[in-house]
């Protein structure tokens, strides 16, 4: 387990710096602040420039038309995205959707690929991987239930739907997606219904196929979440190197320099539980499953603690809206709830690795 | 050189060399005489010059041919410490006398840093070092020595110029336990074992030539032995290969002891464990890859912390039986095993690991400083001459 590298090929800090010089240019924070006021006119032309580098295709093999990369270059975007609580699809339909897909022959695959369509898995955001899935009821052809809180569903036009009988991808315009006011408005949920809609069958049996992709989430939102942290972090120390009162830059007092040491150390250690979901998550390892839930278990907190620690360490101006710290502790919050809570990633665990209750 | 090269050298050693017939102190002398002994180390000097992470190879053929090895549990500071810190800094001859002795384990080694003034603050060191003619004589009261009793030479911080500022006016000696000046006395502890020692120094006899490093130089040359330390410290092991595994076989083997509130509690600690072994197994990888520094300190911050919450939880699990303590007789261990003994014994040792090897507190300075960038700490006695500083 430990031979897997957990640190960064060469081709990965390539990967990062071209992601990172795209959301400089494209993805200002003060935009996506924006979007909790209703403007979301940032979202499809960031998104497009992200297509625009072959990002939607990246787990997608390149005899699907995709860039046949692996989970720990997914991974590295994703800590990227994080950076900047980017408002973008990607974890939900070029990680999410797009490994529910991998064992279908079905064309939406090079779609999502090329990022000429989007999906999105129609499960709650909240759902762990051994969650119980929402109810849709296949009748003849025609799929009717309503399933809450779906991430991604906004910007998708095409949803996946399971059911006993399968997997459905159903046209957003077959269904209702209704916006729903959330913590976290980078990514904002939906409740979606399906009165009597039509889909077309993309994979006989849906569960497994669900099941691998909240795993493949989860494993990989832990690199979305120590990019976060790493953000928090870095923006906090260089604000305390600046800030004074009393005469002093605040990070020369001891009380405030242990609290950043003690985060420091928290986000190394996220880096290696993130490194090795990722890396586990690539190579097929059998231990990726365990991997995915101690990396839920540990970044879903820590990236909490980081934003939260920013807010604090930033004083007054961490309290307001002008400053861009609110809009990680709201996508650090829900981050933590979305996809398994660490302790319902916990008790998985426990189940994992022979340590019941 | 790969693995497949350095494998057959250890096997035409083997066959010149049956460890089944060779005596056990002429095997470790020729190991270390054809390179083998530390493969990152430079030839001639028993390694032959290699990446560190080959060394582990190495030592798994030899295992596996039945080869005796050179107890390195037993020469911990000698192998972690001194030798590198000589290797460094030790000229031709000190390389000569004391490296090959050292890993062989003729010649134990131990540390004479701390003393009773100087913990936190190692730099304010007063046993002094005075020059008499091509000697140095050295007095002084040294404190939490482990292994003194056995060991034949120590590392040794003293300070030579009274007058410089404290940080400027040390040396670094190695210092032979055999002479007559040297008193040895067991140190007890809070478990009521005596695994350290105090050292007195009384006219303590020097030659010139086991001076390691300039005079005036020791405060660079001891922080060279402690980054060993702190990163020798960190070292990890399989999943629950530590003190996690103890509490973890605990608690499958008795589920009449689990509460839903321990649960948590004990999978909080497994996900930090598994976490800190991951995050050990990267600072490992980036080592490797030529990017050291301060941030082992961070990896033994995560380390004292999790063993004392560990071994905690693991009274409260085991309850009445928690209460009990397996001996108070002071005994003087070869060697430390965090994991071995009893219950109260691991909670109680495991106080000593935010304490031992920098505490926790000068660590999170360490970190803050050295790494984030922070601000350093008010420092009055910094550039004052050692003698003007308030004692």
């Amino acid at each position: 387990m430990s031979e897997l590298d957990l640190l960064y090929t060469e081709i990965e800090e390539d990967l990062r710096s071209s992601v990172r010089d795209l959301l400089a240019d494209r993805c200002e924070l003060d935009a996506v602040t924006r979007i909790y006021d209703g403007d979301r006119s940032l979202v499809d032309g960031l998104w497009k420039s992200l297509v625009d580098i072959g990002l939607a295709g990246l787990l997608v093999p390149e005899d699907r038309g995709g860039q046949g990369a692996s989970a720990r270059e997914a991974a590295v975007v994703l800590e990227e995205l994080g950076r900047t609580a980017a408002p973008v699809p990607f974890l939900t339909s070029s990680v999410i959707a797009t490994t529910a897909l991998l064992d279908s022959d079905t064309a939406l695959l090079e779609q999502l690929a090329t990022g000429e369509r989007v999906a999105a898995l129609a499960v709650p955001w909240s759902a762990a991987p051994d969650a119980q899935l929402p109810a849709v009821r296949l009748e003849g052809d025609r799929l009717t239930g309503t399933v809450t809180s779906v991430a991604g569903a906004i910007e998708a036009d095409v949803l996946l739907v399971a059911t006993g009988s399968g997997l459905y991808a159903v046209d957003v315009s077959a269904v209702t997606v209704k916006p729903l006011v959330c913590l976290d408005m980078t990514r904002q949920l939906a409740d979606v219904t399906l009165d009597g809609a039509t889909g077309a069958l993309v994979l006989v049996d849906a569960e497994p196929a669900v099941r691998r992709a909240l795993d493949a989430g989860a494993a990989l939102m832990a690199s979305e979440q120590l990019g976060l942290s790493r953000w928090c972090l870095e923006t906090t120390v260089a604000y305390l190197q600046v800030r004074k009162q009393f005469g002093r830059v605040l990070g020369g007092f001891q009380a405030l320099k242990h609290r950043l040491a003690d985060l420091y150390t928290g986000v190394e250690s996220g880096a290696a539980a993130a490194r090795h979901a990722a890396a586990t998550s690539a190579e097929g390892d059998p231990d990726a499953t365990v991997a995915a839930s101690i990396a839920q278990a540990y970044l879903s907190d820590l990236a909490v603690r980081a934003a939260e620690e920013a807010v604090q360490l930033h004083g007054g101006i961490g309290m307001t809206w002008e400053h861009p710290a609110h809009l990680y502790l709201k996508r650090a919050k829900s981050d933590q709830i979305a996809l398994g809570t660490p302790g319902r990633h916990r008790v998985r665990l426990g189940a994992l690795v022979d340590l019941r209750p | 050189m790969s693995t497949a090269p350095l494998q057959r050298k250890v096997e035409e050693f083997l066959a010149v060399h049956d460890p089944s017939t060779t005596d056990r102190l002429e095997f470790l002398r020729a190991r270390y005489d054809e390179g083998l002994a530390w493969v990152h180390y430079p030839v001639g000097r028993g390694g032959l010059g290699l990446a560190q992470e080959l060394q582990s190879e190495v030592e798994r053929l030899f295992v596996e041919a039945g080869a005796p090895d050179n107890k390195p549990g037993h020469n911990v500071i000698g192998l972690g410490m001194a030798a590198p810190t000589i290797l460094e800094f030790g000229t031709e001859e000190q390389k000569n006398r004391f490296l090959r002795p050292l890993w062989t384990g003729e010649e134990i080694w131990c540390q004479l840093f701390s003393e009773p003034g100087a913990g936190s603050d190692l730099a304010n060191v007063s046993t002094r070092a005075r020059r008499d003619g091509d000697e140095w004589v050295v007095s002084g009261q040294k404190v939490w020595t482990s292994g003194a009793q056995n060991a034949r030479f120590a590392i040794l911080l003293a300070r030579t110029d009274p007058d410089e500022p404290k940080h400027l006016g040390l040396t670094y000696f190695l210092c032979d336990m055999t002479d007559p000046g040297v008193e040895v006395r067991p140190l007890r502890q809070i478990t009521g074992e005596a695994e350290f020692n105090e050292v007195f120094l009384t006219d303590v006899r020097i030659p010139g030539s086991q001076r390691l490093g300039e005079v005036g130089q020791g405060w660079k040359v001891a922080n060279a032995t402690l980054n060993n330390e702190r990163i020798s410290i960190g070292k990890g092991a399989d999943r629950e290969g530590g003190m996690i595994g103890v509490v973890a076989q605990t608690w499958r083997r008795r589920p009449e002891l689990h509460t839903p509130e321990l649960h948590d509690r004990l999978l909080r600690l497994w996900v930090e464990a598994e976490v800190s072994r991951l995050t050990g197994a990267r600072l490992r990888q980036k080592l490797a890859h030529g990017q050291p520094g301060p941030e082992g300190s961070a990896m033994k911050l995560s380390f004292a912390r999790i063993a004392q919450e560990l071994s905690g939880l693991e009274l409260e699990l085991l309850g009445e039986q928690g209460l009990h303590y397996s001996d108070w007789t002071l005994v003087r261990p070869d060697h430390v095993d965090f994991t071995g003994r009893d219950a109260g014994y691991r909670y109680l040792r495991a106080k000593g690991n935010s304490i031992e090897g920098g505490t926790s507190e000068i660590l999170r300075n360490i970190v803050a400083e050295r790494v984030l960038g922070l601000p350093g700490e008010h420092r009055v006695d910094k550039d004052l001459p050692w003698k003007e500083i308030a004692k």
